[in-house]
C-alpha cells in the first residue's frame, strides 16, 4: 500500500487520506473542511505556477499550497 | 405581537446573505460587532403569525472559535439570544455544511436546517430526501431558492410553528466523529448525485488558472474595470458638477447676507472644497464597486487570488492581497477594509500598510494629466495608457517591495493557514449587489471624506485669502518650505498642496493650480493646454513631472484612509505607521530621482 503527498496527486486522480501532518491553524482549517483520515480527495487542477492546486474535498473545491499537502499522506485509488 | 430573534449562520458561500436580504429586504443594517472588524446585519420581517428579527451571523466553516469570527458566531449562539438558529446549507455542497450543523447542535438545541440553492441542484439532477435528513437529526429541514420568494414559504412556516425538538444539545464531537457522521447523513439525504463541482472546474476553470492564456484575460478583466471606471466616472463626474451648480447658486445667494469673509469662507472654502470632493470622489467609486460586487458575487474573485497567490508570495504576500490592492485602485479606504478577506492576523496588516502604494482613483488624474502633458505631448490614447499602465506596474513593484521589506523586519512571520474556497460561478444578483455597494463602501467612505473635507476647505480658504505683507498666507507658506520642495525635485507650492490635499487627493491637483495663480479661490476644471501653460509658467520640467508623479504614488495616505486604518487595527501606533512608510518610501524616491537629474 503505497502512500504519496497530496502535492504529489495528479490532476484526475483520486486519493484517501492516511494522515495530516499540519499542525496548529492549518491542521484545524483542513479537519474543518472535511480533510480527516480516511475521506477521499480529488485533485481537479493546478494553477499556471504549479502552486496552489484545487482540490474537491467533501464536494467542494478547496485551493490549497504544496507546501501545506506536502504533509498530507493519501492512499491513491482508482476511480 | 412578539419579536422572535433568528441567527442565521453556515459556512461562506451558501447564499446566506442572499437569504438574509430576501426575507428582510430594506429593513435591515450592516454593522461591526461591537470593538471588532466583523461584519454581521441584523434585520427584521414578520409574517402572518409573528415578527422576526433577523441576525446574520458572520459565515464560517467552523464554530470552534480559532478566528475572530468563529468565536463571534460560537459567542452569539451560546449566549441563547436566539430562539431558532438556522444553519443554511448549499443543496449542491451538502456534506460539508452538515458538518457545521452537526456542530451547531451541540452547542444548542434550537437548531434548523434551510437547504439553499435547490434550484441549482435540481437542474444538476441531484436529488435531496429532506423529510429523511429531519428524521435523523430530529430538526426541521426545509428547502429553499433564495432568489425566489416564493420558494421560502416552506421556511416561514417552519420558523412559526418551531419547537425545539431536542432539550439538551449534544454532546462535543472530534472533528472525526463529526466528518463520519456528516457522511453517513449525507449519502442517506443524497439519492441521486450527478459529479457537479468537478464539471464546474474542469470546463472554466482550468483554462482560467491553469494556463498563460488564462493569466493574460484575467489581467485584461482587470484593466478593462479600471477602463471602464475612468470612462465612466468622467461621465459621471461633470453630470455630478452640473447637478451641483444649482446648489452652489443656492447657498452663494443664502451666504450673501453674510458678512464678506464670512461668504467666502462658507462659499469658496467650504462649499468649493466639498463639492469638488464629492463631484470627484464619488463617481469612480459608484462605477467601480458595484462592478467589482458584481464579481464578487459571480464568483471570480476567489479565482484571481488563486491565480495569483504564487506570485505574492514570493514576496510574503499572499494572493487575497492581489484582490486587496484591485479595491485599492477605486478608493484606499476601501481596499483597507477590503483587507478583511485576509485571515492572517499578519498578512492582514501587510496588506492595509501597503495598500496606499496603490493609486487610487483619486491619485489618477494627477498622474495622468501630469504625465501626459510632459512626455507626451497631444492626447496619444494608446501612449497614454502605456504610460499609465507603466505606473501601475510600478506601484505595484512598491507594494510587493514594500511587503516584503516589511515581511522581513517588523512584520515577521510564517505565511498563514491558506485555504481557499472556489464557489461555483453564479448570476450576481443585480439589485442586491448596487444596494450593497452604493450605501455599504461609497457613501460610508464618502461620509468620512466630507466630515475632513469641509474644514479643510475653510482652512484653504483662510490660507489663501488672509494676506502675509502682499502675498497670501498660502504664499508666504510655500516659500518657507520652498527649500524642502526643492530637495525633493518639487517646489513649495506643490509641497503645500499635497500637504493640504489630505482630506482628498484630486483636491492636489486643484491646489497647485491655485497656489500658482493666487487666486483666493479653487479654480474651475480647466483645459489641459492651459494647465499645462500654468505649469510651464511656473518652472515646471520634465524632473517637476517625474518627482510630482513618484510622489503622488508613494506619499501619506489621504485622511479618510488614516481613519479606515485606525478603525480597523485599532491601533495608533500602525495607523502613524502606515502613514510614515509611504511618506518615507515618496521623500527617498524623489530625492533620488533629484540628485539623479542633479548630476
Amino acid at each position: 500500500m503505497d502512500s504519496i503527498r497530496m502535492c504529489d496527486l495528479a490532476p484526475g486522480r483520486t486519493g484517501v487520506v492516511l494522515s495530516l501532518g499540519n499542525t496548529g491553524a492549518m491542521k484545524r482549517r483542513l479537519l474543518d473542511l472535511g480533510l480527516v483520515e480516511g475521506s477521499r480527495v480529488k485533485c481537479l487542477g493546478k494553477s499556471l505556477w504549479g502552486d496552489p492546486a484545487a482540490y474537491e474535498i467533501c464536494g467542494a473545491i478547496i485551493a490549497l499550497r504544496s507546501a501545506d499537502c506536502s504533509k498530507i499522506l493519501l492512499r491513491e485509488v482508482c476511480e | 405581537m412578539s419579536t422572535y430573534t433568528v441567527a442565521l449562520t453556515g459556512n461562506p458561500n451558501v447564499g446566506k446573505s442572499s437569504l438574509f436580504n430576501a426575507l428582510t429586504g430594506l429593513h435591515q443594517h450592516t454593522g461591526n460587532w461591537t470593538g471588532k472588524t466583523v461584519e454581521t446585519a441584523k434585520g427584521f420581517f414578520q409574517t402572518t403569525q409573528r415578527r422576526y428579527e433577523l441576525v446574520d451571523l458572520p459565515g464560517t466553516y467552523s464554530l470552534a472559535a480559532h478566528s475572530e469570527e468563529e468565536r463571534v458566531a460560537r459567542d452569539y449562539l451560546l449566549s441563547g439570544a436566539a430562539k431558532i438558529v438556522v444553519v443554511v446549507c448549499d443543496a449542491s455542497f451538502l456534506q460539508r455544511s452538515l458538518h457545521l450543523a452537526l456542530q451547531c447542535l451541540s452547542l444548542t438545541g434550537n437548531v434548523m436546517i434551510c437547504v439553499n440553492f435547490m434550484d441549482e441542484a435540481e437542474k444538476n439532477g441531484l436529488v435531496l430526501n429532506l423529510d429523511r435528513l429531519s428524521e435523523a437529526l430530529q430538526i426541521p429541514v426545509v428547502g429553499c431558492t433564495a432568489r425566489n420568494k416564493r420558494s421560502l414559504q416552506p421556511l416561514l412556516s417552519a420558523m412559526d410553528h418551531f419547537s425545539p425538538r431536542r432539550s439538551q444539545p449534544d454532546p462535543e464531537r472530534t472533528p472525526e466523529e463529526i466528518a463520519e457522521r456528516a457522511k453517513e447523513l449525507y449519502e442517506m439525504t443524497v439519492t441521486e448525485a450527478p459529479e457537479c463541482a468537478s464539471v464546474s472546474f474542469r470546463k472554466s476553470d482550468a483554462v482560467l488558472t491553469g494556463t498563460v492564456f488564462g493569466l493574460a484575460i484575467t489581467i485584461l478583466s482587470l484593466a478593462l474595470l479600471l477602463w471602464i471606471t475612468i470612462r465612466g466616472a468622467n461621465l459621471l463626474s461633470d453630470l455630478l458638477s452640473k447637478a451641483l451648480t444649482p446648489v452652489g447658486s443656492l447657498l452663494d445667494c443664502a451666504f450673501s447676507v453674510f458678512p464678506p469673509w464670512l461668504h467666502g469662507l462658507l462659499y469658496d472654502g467650504m462649499w468649493r472644497v466639498l463639492s469638488w470632493v464629492v463631484s470627484v470622489m464619488l463617481p469612480p467609486m459608484a462605477v467601480f464597486f458595484p462592478l467589482f460586487s458584481l464579481l464578487e458575487d459571480a464568483g471570480v474573485l476567489p479565482r484571481i487570488a488563486f491565480t495569483l497567490d504564487r506570485p505574492f508570495r514570493a514576496c510574503s504576500a499572499c494572493g487575497k492581497q492581489a484582490l486587496t490592492c484591485c479595491m485599492g485602485l477605486g478608493c484606499n479606504a476601501v481596499g483597507v477594509v477590503g483587507c478583511r478577506i485576509i485571515d492572517s492576523p499578519r498578512e492582514r496588516m501587510l496588506a492595509m500598510l501597503t495598500n496606499c502604494f496603490t493609486p487610487c482613483s483619486g491619485r489618477f488624474p494627477i498622474l495622468a494629466s501630469v504625465s501626459a502633458m510632459f512626455f507626451i505631448g497631444e492626447e496619444h490614447a494608446l501612449r497614454s495608457a502605456m504610460l499609465m499602465t507603466a505606473l501601475l506596474l510600478f506601484s505595484l513593484f512598491l507594494t510587493l517591495t514594500a511587503t516584503r521589506l516589511l515581511s522581513v523586519t517588523v512584520l515577521r512571520g510564517a505565511p498563514s493557514a491558506f485555504a481557499l474556497e472556489l464557489p461555483p460561478y453564479r448570476m450576481p444578483q443585480v439589485g442586491r449587489v448596487l444596494f450593497r455597494s452604493v450605501f455599504d463602501r461609497t457613501v460610508v467612505v464618502l461620509g468620512r471624506a466630507v466630515i475632513v473635507a469641509a474644514p479643510a476647505g475653510m482652512v484653504i480658504w483662510l490660507l489663501s485669502n488672509l494676506p502675509v505683507g502682499d502675498v497670501s498666507l498660502l504664499r508666504a507658506i510655500a516659500h518657507i518650505i520652498e527649500p524642502a520642495g526643492k530637495i525633493l525635485g518639487l517646489d513649495g507650492v506643490i509641497l503645500l498642496a499635497f500637504l493640504l490635499g489630505l482630506p482628498a487627493n484630486e483636491i492636489v491637483l486643484p491646489l497647485i493650480l491655485m497656489g500658482y495663480l493666487s487666486s483666493g479661490v479653487l479654480p474651475e476644471l480647466a483645459s489641459a493646454g492651459d494647465v499645462r501653460a500654468i505649469l510651464a509658467a511656473n518652472h515646471w520640467t520634465a524632473e517637476t513631472a517625474l518627482c510630482v508623479s513618484a510622489f503622488t504614488l508613494a506619499h501619506w495616505p489621504c485622511s479618510t484612509t488614516i481613519l479606515t486604518m485606525y478603525r480597523e487595527t485599532h491601533s495608533l501606533k500602525w495607523t502613524i505607521f502606515g502613514v510614515l512608510l509611504p511618506t518615507c518610501v515618496g521623500v527617498c524616491i524623489c530625492m533620488l530621482l533629484h540628485g539623479a537629474f542633479s548630476i
